[in-house]
C-alpha cells in the first residue's frame, strides 16, 4: 500500500506541473495532502518488534525493558535478567489467567505455558485481554497471537485440553516435565505453576499434579458473586495442599440468606479480576527474582477493601498420598534445612547489636505483627476474621455403616456391566 | 441434609454407598470402585423403575468407565422432554464429583456453565464432600441433575426454549 501511496503523490506532482490552470492547483494540493496522511497512516500500521537478545538497561525509547532493568539499578531486585530463565505455567486462561500472561509478557518472562480448553465468546467480553474479533478462537491460541505481538522474546506453549480428564491429566504432567527449555535446573520442566481456574475440579487436578512432582504453586480464586478473590502459595510437603483441608473462601460481608444465587450460577468483574492477577503476578516476580515476601495466603474482599492473610501447616492426614510423601520428605530434610539455615545466620550475622533507631524522632511504635492480625500459622479450624471454609471435610468413614448395601455380590466387572445393560434396555 | 425435598432424600438413602477411594489413575483400585458403581446405578435404576420413576439411562462408553453417556427425561405438562447426557470422570474422583453435562441445553439456560456442565446448587457440594468416598455417580445422579430438571425443565418449556419434539415435526411440517 505504501508503494502505491507514493505513486499516486508523484503522480499528483506531474498531474499539478502539466495543469496550466492555476485555479486548480489548490483543490491538487488538498489531495496531495489526504494522500500524504494516509501515507502516514500506513507507515504506523502493525509493526512487529524484532526480539532482544539481551536485556539493556539503556534508557532510550526503544528499548521495551529499560524500566524493568531500573528495578536492579534501583535495589529492588538483584538481577533482573534472570527472568528470561524462568518457565511459568498458567492454568485456566480466563479473567485472571489471560491478565496475569499479559502481566508476565510484558515483564519479559522466559517461557509461558497456557491451558484451557475453552473458546472465546463475546460473553467474555466484560473481561480484560481477549478482543471481540477473537471470538470462538482457543483462549489458548488467541492468547498467544496477542502475546507473540506484544512481546516476542517469550517462548509461548498453547496446550488446548482439560486438565481433569485422564488424558488431559497425562498431558498436563508431561508437559510440566518437560525439561528441554532449561536442561541444567533442578525439579521439574517449570519454575512455577499458576491455577487460574475457575471451579474446584479443575485445582483439585493442579494439586494433583504439583504433588506428584513435588513443584511449587501459586492458586489464585475470584468469588462466583465477584466480590472477593484470593491467592495462595502452596509448597508440597512444606504448606497446607489445596485438599489438607477444605479450600478457604473470603467471606463478603454479604449475608448469604439475601444472595440470589438460584438465578444464575456466576457473576464476573474484571476489576476483582484485575486485582487478583495483580496480586497473583506480583507475588509471581518475588517468587522468581527473590524479592520481598511471597504471602502464604492473601484474601480481597473488595466490598470492604480489607485483604485477611494466614499460613497453613499441611495435614498429617491429608487425603492425599502424593502430599503425605512430600510431607515425609520434608520431615526428612529437616536436619539439613537447620544446618543451612544455622550456616546462613552466622554468615550474615551484624556487626553490632542494639535496637536500629536509637532517636525514634517521628515517635513510630513499631507493632508486633500478631497485633495487627498479621500472618499467623493457625490449626486448619481457627480462621482468621473474614475467611471461611467453602466445603465441610469428610465424615469419619467409619463411624457410618453402609445402609442398603446389595447382598448379591457378583465380582466380575462384565457380569456388573452386562446387568446395568440388561436392566436399561427393559 | 438441610435444603433439600424429602422426596430427593429418602431417595438417596435406599441408594448403596460405595466404600473404596479410588479415581481413574488408580489401577486395581480403580476397577474395584467402578464395580461399587455399577452395583449402586443398577440398584438405583430398578429402584426408580418399581417405583415408576425411571428417568434415565447411562453407560460406560469406554472400558476404563471414565467416560460416560446417556439420556435422561423429565414429564411436564404430560409431555416428556428427553435429552442427552455425559460425563467424564474427573483424574481427582471421588474427591470431586463429576461434572454432568447436558450438551444439548447449552445457551439455553443461565443455570448451566459453558459445555453444557450443570450447575448445580449450593447444597450439592458441600453434601458431596461430606460424604466422599461413599457418594457415587448414582448419587450424583440423584442428587445434582434430578433436582436440576425438576427446577429447569418447566422454566425453559414455559419461556419456549425448548419444545417437545412432536410440536417441533409439527412446525417443520407446517
Ligand atoms: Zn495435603
Amino acid at each position: 500500500m505504501e508503494v502505491e501511496l507514493k505513486e499516486m503523490l508523484s503522480d499528483l506532482q506531474s498531474l499539478k506541473q502539466s495543469l496550466p490552470d492555476p485555479s486548480l492547483h489548490d483543490s491538487l494540493d488538498k489531495i496531495q495532502s489526504r494522500v500524504e496522511h494516509l501515507a502516514d497512516l500506513a507507515k504506523a500500521a502493525p509493526v512487529r518488534r524484532s526480539k532482544v537478545k539481551d536485556m539493556s538497561a539503556e534508557v532510550v525509547d526503544s528499548n521495551p525493558y529499560s524500566r524493568l532493568m531500573a528495578l536492579q539499578r534501583m535495589g529492588i531486585v538483584e538481577n533482573y535478567e534472570r527472568i528470561r530463565e524462568f518457565s511459568v505455567a498458567i492454568v485456566g486462561i480466563g479473567g485472571v489467567g489471560s491478565v496475569a500472561a499479559e502481566m508476565l509478557t510484558r515483564c519479559g518472562i522466559g517461557r509461558l505455558l497456557l491451558y484451557d480448553y475453552d473458546k472465546v465468546e463475546l460473553a467474555n467480553m466484560n473481561r480484560l485481554f481477549f478482543r471481540p474479533d477473537q471470538a470462538s478462537m482457543t483462549k489458548t491460541d488467541a492468547a498467544v497471537q496477542t502475546l507473540s505481538d506484544i512481546n516476542p522474546d517469550v517462548v509461548l506453549e498453547s496446550y488446548t485440553l482439560n486438565i481433569t480428564t485422564v488424558e488431559g491429566f497425562d498431558t498436563f504432567m508431561s508437559s510440566l516435565k518437560d525439561k528441554s527449555f532449561c536442561p541444567v535446573k533442578q525439579g521439574s520442566g517449570v519454575d512455577l505453576v499458576l491455577s487460574c481456574v475457575d471451579n474446584y475440579e479443575a485445582r483439585m487436578a493442579v494439586n494433583q499434579a504439583c504433588n506428584e512432582l513435588s513443584q511449587t504453586w501459586l492458586e489464585s480464586g475470584v468469588s462466583e458473586d465477584a466480590v472477593s478473590g484470593h491467592i495462595q502459595l502452596l509448597i508440597p510437603g512444606e504448606t497446607a495442599c489445596f485438599a489438607c483441608a477444605p479450600p478457604l473462601v473470603v467471606a463478603s460481608g454479604v449475608d448469604e440468606r439475601t444472595l440470589k444465587r438460584e438465578g444464575v450460577c456466576a457473576a464476573s468483574l474484571p476489576t476483582t479480576m484485575g486485582v487478583v492477577a495483580g496480586l497473583l503476578v506480583q507475588n509471581t516476580l518475588k517468587f522468581l527474582l527473590g524479592f520481598g515476601q511471597v504471602s502464604p495466603y492473601l484474601g480481597y474482599n473488595s466490598l470492604k477493601d480489607f485483604f485477611p492473610t494466614m499460613q497453613m501447616k499441611p495435614n498429617p492426614q491429608c487425603s492425599n498420598g502424593a502430599c503425605l510423601k512430600r510431607q515425609e520428605e520434608y520431615m526428612l530434610a529437616k536436619p539439613a534445612r537447620d544446618a543451612a539455615a544455622k550456616a546462613k545466620m552466622e554468615a550474615e550475622a551484624p556487626s553490632e547489636e542494639g535496637p536500629l533507631h536509637d532517636d525514634n524522632e517521628w515517635n513510630i511504635s513499631v507493632v508486633d505483627d500478631c497485633e495487627l492480625g498479621g500472618p499467623e500459622t493457625k490449626s486448619s479450624d481457627a480462621l482468621p476474621e473474614g475467611l471461611t471454609r467453602e466445603l465441610p471435610s469428610a465424615d469419619e468413614f467409619n463411624n457410618l455403616s453402609a445402609p442398603g448395601a446389595p447382598v448379591t455380590d457378583i465380582d466380575d466387572l462384565e457380569d456388573l456391566r452386562r446387568q446395568l445393560e440388561a436392566i436399561n434396555s427393559a | 441434609m438441610e435444603g433439600w425435598d424429602p422426596n430427593t432424600k429418602s431417595t438417596l438413602t435406599q441408594i448403596p454407598l460405595l466404600t473404596t477411594k479410588a479415581g481413574p489413575r488408580d489401577g486395581a483400585a480403580w476397577t474395584l470402585r467402578l464395580k461399587e458403581e455399577y452395583k449402586a446405578l443398577i440398584a438405583y435404576t430398578q429402584m426408580n423403575k418399581s417405583n415408576d420413576n425411571d428417568w434415565f439411562r447411562i453407560s460406560a462408553a469406554n472400558p476404563e468407565g471414565t467416560r460416560w453417556t446417556g439420556k435422561c427425561w423429565y414429564v411436564y405438562n404430560l409431555l416428556k422432554y428427553e435429552f442427552d447426557l455425559q460425563f467424564d470422570i474427573p483424574i481427582t474422583y471421588p474427591s470431586t464429583a463429576p461434572e454432568l453435562e447436558l450438551p444439548q441445553l447449552d445457551g439455553k439456560t443461565q443455570k448451566m456453565y459453558r459445555g453444557g456442565k450443570i450447575c448445580l446448587t449450593v447444597h450439592f457440594k458441600p453434601l458431596w464432600a461430606k460424604n466422599c468416598p461413599r457418594f457415587g455417580i448414582a448419587h450424583a445422579l440423584c442428587l445434582g441433575l434430578a433436582p436440576w430438571l425438576a427446577a429447569e425443565v418447566p422454566i425453559l418449556v414455559d419461556s419456549g426454549m425448548i419444545k417437545h419434539k412432536d410440536d417441533a415435526t409439527t412446525s417443520t411440517e407446517s
